[in-house]
This record gives C-alpha cells, structure tokens and sequence, in this order.
C-alpha cells in the first residue's frame, strides 16, 4: 500500500478522489519520466536510423544491465531516506574476489558466491554503522566509497586480475534465446525488487520506515535491523554487478572498475521518480531511470557527440532529476 | 470504586542525566474511566505515558496491569497488555494509506511473508465505517487527510486490536471545534466499551468534560489526583500552575480519598 509511482486502484468513491492539484502531481509522479525516455527514442532514431533496431535495443539494455542491478539496491536505500555511495567500490571489491578465487583450479566453483558474500559483507557492515552509530548514510558510505576502492586495488596489489578461462564468462558473454544473460539477470533483479516491494511486509516497512522512521519504530518494527538489511541488499546487488561486470571482461581492476557507478544508480532511482527524502519511488520508475541514462549513452554516441558532451550531458540530467525530485517534493 | 484498576502505575521514576522527568508518580486507571494527565510543558506528563507506552524505560518503579506487575520494555510489551497509544504527532507514515498505517508492525501476512493486502482494506473499511462512517480516502495516503480523519485512523488502529487501556496525547490540539467534537464523542464511545483512557491534555476546560478525574503533575512530580466532578477548573488550575491541591473547605473538599502521595 505504498503509494508509490506506479499504476494504483482506481479511487472508490467521489470522495476518494484527489484534488486537482494534487492530481497533477501524482500523474506527473505516476508517468513520471515515461515520456521522456519515450522523447529521447524517437530523438535519436530520426538522427540515426541505426538506434531503432533490435540489435541496438539489446545493446542498450545490456549496457543499462549492471547499472540497473546497482540501481535496484539504491532504490531500496533512497526509500529509506538513505544514499548508497559505496556501490561503486564494492563493485570492484567483489569483482576482484571473484576473480581472485576463480584462478584457483579447486575454488573456481565458489568465484560467484565469493563476489557476493564480498558484496552483501561490505553492505551489512555500511548498515551496521549507520543502524549501530547513528551515523548519516552519506557520510558512511562516502567513506566507504574511498575506502572500498582502497581495498579492492589492494587485493590485486593494485594490479588488474586476468582469467581467460573465467568460469562464470557466460554470464557475461553468453545468451539464452538470443537475450544476453546480463539483461535476464538484471530483469530477474527487477522482478524480485518488484516483488519484495510490493508485495512482502519487508518492502511494506522499507516505505514505512523511509516515510516516518518514528512510526516505525513505535509500531514495534526493527527499524535498525531493516536499515543493515537493506544496505547489506544493496551491498548484495553491487557484488552481482561485479560478478556481471568481471564476466563480461573476463578480467577485473581495482582502480578502474565501476568508477563512478553510484552516481547513475542514484541518478536512475531520482529519474525514477523516487525521493530522496525516503517513502516515494517504486523499481519501475528506476528501470525507466536506467533505461534513460542508457538511451542517452547509446544515443550520444550513436549521433557522434563527443565523449566530453557526454559527461556534460549527463551532469546535467542528474542535477535536471533533483530539480524535478525539489518540485515534486515541495508541497 | 470497587472494581480492581486496569492500570497502577508506583512510584516511576525516570532522569535523563541529572534531569529528573519523573520522581515517584503513581496513578490508576479504571475500565470505562477517562483520566486526564495535566501539567505544563516540561511536567513529565508525556514521559509518563511513554513509559507506560513502552518507548521510554523508567528508571524506578513497577506497573500493575490487571494487578499484576508487567513488564514493558518496549511498544511491542505494551501492546501485548492491550496498552495502545495515540501520539499527538499521531505516529502515522504520511506516505502509506488507512489499511497500511492500521495494520503497521501488524500486518495480515501469509506464511511466505507477503501482504494480505484486499483482506488489509477490507479490515479498514469495516472499522472506519464504525468509528468514522464519512471517512472515504482509504486509498490516498494519510498526509492528504485533514487533522480529525488522521486521528480517526489513530483511534481505529486502537480499536481494531482490541485496546484496553488507550494513551491520548493531546488528540485535539491541532483539531478544529467540529473535529475536536467528534473525537470527544469517539472517546464517549471508547469509554462505553470499557476502554480506559489516559488522556494528555493542555485544555483543562476540555478535561473537565470528558475525564472523571484528573492527575495534575508539576516538575517531574505529581500533584494531585482529583475526581473532576470534585473541583473546578480553577481548582485544576491552581493546581497545574501553583502545585497546589485544592485546599479543604474549597470546592474540591472531597479530594482527600483520591489524592494520592503529594510528592
């Protein structure tokens, strides 16, 4: 029951029913960036009759997969009125682990699950301070930020880990009915963010608590508890994005990879419609966040803007998202 | 009064450093009994609720319910007593709507831990026609409710889960008359059901409507217990802001046999 900006029960009774200016901006909440992406295909398609095609839009969505699993864990954070910088980093940690431990003939098997345990351990421990300290999520995990990197440029003495013969390659190389296993993973990730969201009394609380944390805590719910799950879910999904990222490039670096990652994570969930305040947002304003950012990437490129023009493009669009989360909040 | 009390609470105590909130305040409540907590700002008229409410720990002292010594250590305890409380920021997640703000921390679930969301509504809608009957925004969330309708939802969210002892904390002060209106009759109703109600309240007019006695507490202690029938608001005036009982001779003369422990 949280209202959130997808599609709702129709309103019951005349009564039921909000007024007018309220309704503006929950249909503007509810379409949220819809249109947009919708604007920006049709954009790009008329400069580049190759963006509109099947190929291209699996491109895209492969390109949109890691972010979009990163995005799913923020989207659980920023519902509680928390921000996940670290994902970036743990990212890297995870991919490093796993890539370390795949080069032992006898451990290859448990690559996977030790680029997850790296993960979902980096975002228990960020919960944990946060819950446990009371210290703001941005201060936490900007530090975390720094220090994660750190730590993943030391597990490789600072060097890039190859594995030609990777075991979990297929994950980011292979296909099934011709979708790479990237964008299968990254829609099962939806689909389970969904579902938890919005069906369980797990994802009922994450609202809750993001909406009045007090309410929360004196309707008897564990407030603390579900902040350390939730940031070990984030923390859980930056290791699968690793996993997924050191697959596709059969190799991982401390330094280099998923540099500034959290930035488009956070910039999916804004463009999806979710507040930054806590309570609002939903998993599929997100998807339409990510697929956004992406479309903008595969467009730019395709179109011939410079690489420079698309960093600045981007920076404005992440900062055009807050503007909108300031309008939709101010009430 | 024969009937044995719902609630005792002796001798509480409860300092936050060298602040002492509460100093060895003992009250009673009885079934289908309204009394009014009074006090300034600062009295220790809302730590001593909170205690009772499970979300502060007193220090010293020991709360009977049913004459037996309960422990409350946090709102799950209280509630677990039947001990339900209103909080005059009313304790409602603004985001959620009616069904998912009444049932919080409560929820009908199904084994698996999912929402049994239509039964939830379903639930909503037959206690809000009860309590409430003009209430109709059962699918926006609660911040686009005015001030009555939101305490509506609050007292339901007690109703609803059988409450015995109920904690208003000053459920009108942000009420117009009309809304503050029904509230008073939702509390009549309340009462007629053998609910005891521990009543916060700054309006002392207010209190002598609808509570049959009064605590008055001052300073972290408690001044006085009077029955409202007993005294005037005067009385209860002299007493919140001199820490004063009324004297004997005065209108409140008949005090004597429910004023307890002048601290």
């Amino acid at each position: 029951m949280p209202t959130d900006a997808g599609p709702s029960a129709p309103p019951q009774t005349a009564d039921d029913r909000p007024s007018p200016g309220l309704r503006l901006r929950t249909s503007l909440a509810a379409a949220g960036m819809l249109p947009v992406l919708v604007a920006l295909c049709i954009a790009f398609s008329i400069a580049n009759g190759r963006f509109a095609s099947l190929q291209n839009a699996i491109v895209i969505l492969q390109q949109a997969s890691v972010n979009l699993v990163l995005a799913c864990g923020m989207t659980f954070v920023i519902l509680t009125a928390g921000i996940d910088l670290s994902v970036g980093s743990i990212l890297a940690a995870a991919a490093m682990a796993g890539l370390i431990v795949s080069l032992d003939p006898n451990l290859a098997m448990l690559a996977i699950p030790a680029a997850l345990a790296v993960g979902a351990g980096l975002g228990l421990l960020n919960g944990a301070m946060i819950a446990g300290l009371h210290l703001p999520p941005f201060i936490v995990t900007l530090g975390g930020l720094t220090a994660i990197r750190g730590i993943a440029r030391l597990m490789g003495e600072d060097r890039s880990v190859f594995n030609s013969d990777l075991p979990y390659a297929v994950v980011g190389n292979g296909h099934i009915f011709g979708i790479p296993w990237l964008v299968v993973i990254a829609l099962g990730v939806v689909l389970a963010s969904w579902f938890i969201l919005r069906r369980t009394v797990f994802g009922l609380y994450v609202y809750a608590i993001g909406g009045n944390p007090e309410a929360a805590r004196l309707a008897g719910i564990k407030v603390g508890l579900m902040l350390v799950i939730v940031y070990g879910i984030s923390g859980l999904l930056a290791g699968l994005g690793g996993v997924m990222a050191s697959a596709r490039l059969y190799a991982a670096n401390g330094q280099q990879l998923g540099l500034m990652y959290e930035l488009d994570a956070v910039a999916a969930v804004i463009l999806g419609g979710a507040s930054l305040l806590g309570g609002a947002g939903s998993v599929w304003g997100t998807v339409v966040g990510a697929l956004i950012i992406a479309v903008l990437t595969n467009g730019l490129i395709l179109v011939g803007v410079s690489d420079v023009w698309q960093f600045i493009t981007k920076g404005l669009i992440i900062i055009g998202a807050v503007t909108l989360d300031r309008f939709r909040s101010s009430r | 009064m024969t009937r044995s009390p719902l609630v005792e609470m002796q001798d509480i105590s409860l300092s936050f450093g060298g602040i002492h909130a509460v100093r060895g305040v003992s009250v009673d409540l009885y079934p289908g009994e309204v009394v009014g907590v009074l006090g300034h700002n600062g009295a220790g008229k809302s730590c001593l609720m909170k205690i009772l409410a499970g979300a502060l720990h007193k220090d010293e002292g020991t709360i009977r319910v049913d004459g037996e010594e309960a422990k409350i250590a946090n709102p799950r305890d209280a509630r677990s007593y039947n001990i339900e409380t209103i909080y005059q920021t009313l304790a409602l997640a603004d985001n959620l709507n009616a069904a998912a703000n009444l049932f919080l921390g409560r929820e009908l679930r199904t084994p698996f831990g999912t929402l049994r969301r239509a039964e939830m509504e379903e639930e909503t809608r037959k206690i809000m026609n009860r309590l409430n009957p003009n209430f109709r925004k059962f699918s926006a969330p609660v911040a686009h409710l005015s001030g009555g309708q939101r305490q509506s939802v609050a007292i339901a969210r007690a109703v609803y889960f059988n409450a015995r002892v109920l904690i208003m904390d000053e459920p009108t002060a942000a009420l117009g008359v009309e809304e503050t209106r029904m509230v008073g009759e939702l509390i009549e109703e309340l009462k007629s059901r053998g609910i005891g109600i521990f009543l916060i309240d700054h309006d002392v007019h207010q209190v002598m409507r609808l509570c049959d006695r009064a605590s008055v507490m001052k300073n972290g202690k408690l001044v006085g217990t009077v029955r409202t029938a007993d005294v005037t608001e005067d009385d209860l005036l002299e007493m919140i802001i001199l820490g004063k009982s009324p004297a004997k001779g005065s209108a409140g003369a008949r005090v004597g046999a429910t004023v307890e422990g002048i601290a």
